[in-house]
């Protein structure tokens, strides 16, 4: 697995690149390793968390496809990281949510689109506001070159904040 | 007509582009099948029984000439010389090859179309009423509309991998030619109390294998709110919407199972917060309703001594007349269609050479527009009545001029196993043996106005459940089976139709459906009572009565 940040990439034009993973994914079961930022799931979050937003590191969550962002909308100013999961990529609720999170709950944060990441949902997910993406050793950087390029401009608002189409037609 | 400006031309473009790219990718191995099959679909590209079909859009039933032509163009370069019309306002070429179809998208983009949308668990081809425009009556001519949420719709980040495919359409009339509730989102446009226009929104309605009648879920609208109130209602479904088992997928399931008060509660929530994302400025509205201002007709009397001396001479223009002419809202016009129900012929097939003749007969006749319809015809919107005997002996030189809309011979058919692998019968030879068992123009006639409509499989695709008559193809122990509904509509007045009871073999469909016309003539008040009328007076049970007891 490897992951790729591509926060900048509307903005400045820069590619996307291979990051290091600060964070660890801790099972529900597993302790809690002392002063690193982990990633919890909803449940583990929901049963500990007076503990994990009282700890002395960054405090990631990950939510499955059918968990909406609204049920922790008031504990979302703790959290630095939210990953959504795709089980597969025709499950498409994950966009909806990391619309939610940063245009209703204005989240600035990380999010993170883990799992069944293919190269030709990258652009809908940059669009939605997804700017991390955990992906498998092979998984050519070309797709986030291409992510960049393959629509110049686009008919709908989105959270990259660039002009629609009606903007630029009107003013 | 709308014309692409730089913006559209470019988003076609770059699309193609990228299906190149994926094309590519697939070829050399990089994209499994089911990786490619979700990006495949969302250009209209399908995988059936013998080959790869592409399913091309025709927004709102639109085209031009010029447009027409290509289509043409498309079906002789790529194809076997032919091309199918199909009930959602698209067409299909049955036999492209794969490695053919980027260039087919970039020759339909030359021409400002596209195949974007047509298939797929997104938003798909807007559909509208085919008369937009030129019908009498009309609040507005709603394909403005249809082209806003085309543009709004057109890879929408958010709602491209939802739970099903999710269908809207639009009208303007109150007579519904769209079939707006039988649509994930139906939309009328309205006026209120003040004048100002709006949309009347109604929401999961649908065919497949469980029919289900469109709810309403707004009365007004405001044109302002028109993408917004849509965003809420399709963030809400693909939220929610089953993702289970792909039966229960579309959103009338959701809206069926969660109650139209509780979804609707939910998208006036949704709608509250997100109210004004999109921006839907005056000036768009504007540029866009500008292209569809009503092209430059003459003043002409309302009625043509020509017209009428043609009609009382020639017997066979009158009976085009009688059927295919309609009235036009500008005095001395009308509107005509053009059947694609031809004896002998798939219904919503046409050969290139055909969509040739009348790509030109638009030109000169129809003030260069064409539409097409949930029927599966042509419509050639703006002819003079002083043309129209022209245009009729045209259309006959080109085999086009089957007089019999809305009659017993224009039935609407979806492919069946002739193509399709999803089916369980054909339907092709049955449509072709039900016209010529009722090929009798004065029988037709007698019969009056009768909409039958035939699907090979649960799918519906052929709409059968809407039809005065439906038949739809069952798998009976591995043998053909055909089972007969009655009493369905699409229109304003929509209903389910109610299946008769146990299905009919092949060979006795076709005298079943007799049967049903049988009982119908024997039971009816007068001539002026329909199928439907008569069939809503008296019920199921005399019909069911002379198809099963007589056994
Ligand atoms: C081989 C090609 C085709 C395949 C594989 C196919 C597949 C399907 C499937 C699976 C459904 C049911 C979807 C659902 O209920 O969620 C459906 C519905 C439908 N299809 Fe097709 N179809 C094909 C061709 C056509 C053609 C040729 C037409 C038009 C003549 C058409 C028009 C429709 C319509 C109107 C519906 C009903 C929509 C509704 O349920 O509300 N399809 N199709
Ligand atoms: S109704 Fe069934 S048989 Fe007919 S085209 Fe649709 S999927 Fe195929």
């Amino acid at each position: 697995m490897k992951l790729v940040k591509n926060a900048s990439l509307i903005a400045d034009g820069r590619k996307a690149s291979v990051v290091e993973n600060d964070w660890t994914l801790v099972d529900d079961d597993a302790e809690l390793p002392e002063g690193k930022a982990v990633v919890v799931s909803l449940a583990r979050f929901r049963a500990e968390r007076d503990k994990l937003v009282g700890r002395n590191a960054p405090l990631g969550l990950r939510l499955k496809s059918n968990e909406a962002p609204a049920s922790v909308a008031d504990d979302l100013d703790r959290i630095a990281l939210v990953a959504l999961e795709f089980p597969i990529f025709r499950d498409g609720r994950g966009y909806s949510h990391a619309v939610q999170l940063r245009q209703r709950f204005g989240f600035d944060g990380e999010v993170r689109a883990v799992g069944d990441v293919l190269w030709d949902q990258i652009p809908h997910m940059i669009r939605c506001g997804i700017d991390s993406f955990e992906v498998g050793d092979d998984f050519p950087l070309a797709a986030f070159d291409e992510a960049a390029t393959v629509f110049t401009r686009h008919y709908q608002p989105d959270t990259t904040g660039r002009p629609t189409i009606n903007e630029l037609r009107h003013g | 007509m709308y014309r692409y400006d730089e913006f559209d031309q470019q988003a076609v473009d770059e699309r193609v582009a990228q299906f190149r790219g994926q094309v590519g990718r697939r070829l050399k191995g990089e994209l499994t099948e089911d990786q490619f099959k979700p990006l495949r679909l969302m250009n209209g590209l399908y995988l059936q029984l013998h080959a790869y079909m592409l399913r091309v859009a025709i927004p709102y039933g639109t085209l031009s000439p010029r447009q027409m032509h290509m289509l043409a163009h498309i079906a002789r370069k790529y194809d076997k010389g032919y091309g199918h019309f199909t009930t959602r306002q698209n067409i299909q070429y049955n036999w492209p090859r794969l490695v053919d179809t980027p260039d087919i998208l970039a020759d339909l983009a030359t021409v400002e179309m596209h195949g974007i949308q047509t298939s797929g668990n997104c938003i798909r081809n807007v559909t509208s009423d085919p008369f937009a425009g030129v019908a009498a009556g009309e609040v507005e001519d709603p394909r403005p509309w249809c082209e806003i949420i085309r543009q709004w719709s057109t890879f929408h980040p958010e709602f491209s991998y939802l739970p099903r495919k999710f269908k809207i359409a639009v009208t303007g009339s109150e007579h519904d030619r769209a079939a707006i509730k039988l649509h994930d989102i139906g939309i009328r446009v309205v006026r209120n109390a003040e004048g100002e226009t709006g949309f009347e929104f109604w929401v999961g309605g649908g065919m497949g294998r469980t029919p289900i009648i469109a709810k309403k879920i707004k009365d007004f609208v405001p044109k302002a709110d028109l993408l917004d109130y849509a965003t809420a209602c399709l963030r809400v479904y693909n939220e929610l919407g089953r993702r289970d088992n792909i039966y229960k997928a579309r959103i009338k399931i959701l809206v069926h199972e969660m109650g139209l008060e509780k979804y609707s509660a939910l998208v006036d929530a949704e709608f509250a917060r997100s109210r004004g994302t999109v921006k839907l400025p005056d000036a768009e509205i504007a540029r866009i309703q500008a292209y569809f201002a009503p092209p430059a007709y003459e003043a002409l009397p309302a009625t043509s001594t020509g017209f009428e001396a043609h009609k009382f001479e020639d017997k066979g223009f009158r009976a085009f007349v009688r059927t295919n002419v309609h009235a036009h809202k500008v005095p001395g016009y009308a509107i005509v269609s053009v059947s694609l129900k031809a004896p002998g012929i798939a219904p919503g097939d046409a050969s290139a050479d055909q969509m040739d003749a009348v790509a030109d007969i638009a030109e000169r006749y129809s003030l260069d527009e064409l539409r097409v319809t949930h029927e599966q015809n042509l419509v050639l919107p703006n002819v003079k009545l002083d043309d129209l005997y022209t245009v009729w002996q045209q259309l006959s030189a080109a085999g086009l001029a089957s007089a019999n809309i809305g009659l017993i011979s224009d039935i609407i058919c979806c492919p069946g196993l002739d193509y399709c692998d999803l089916a369980n019968a054909r339907s092709i030879s049955i449509a072709d043996e039900l016209q010529q068992r009722f090929a009798d123009l004065e029988r037709q006639y007698a019969i009056g106005n009768l909409k039958i409509k035939m699907s090979g499989c649960i799918n519906a695709c052929g709409h059968h459940h809407v039809g005065h008559i439906g038949i739809l193809g069952v798998d009976k122990h591995g043998k053909e089976f055909y089972q007969l509904q009655l009493g369905g509509s699409g229109a304003e007045d929509a209903s389910i139709g109610q299946v008769t009871g146990t299905g009919f073999p092949p060979e006795r469909i076709v005298g079943a459906v007799e049967t049903v016309i049988g009982t119908y003539l024997s039971l009816r008040h007068g001539d002026a009572e329909t199928f439907l009328d008569c069939y809503r007076r008296v019920g199921l049970a005399p019909f069911k009565a002379a198809l099963y007891e007589a056994r």
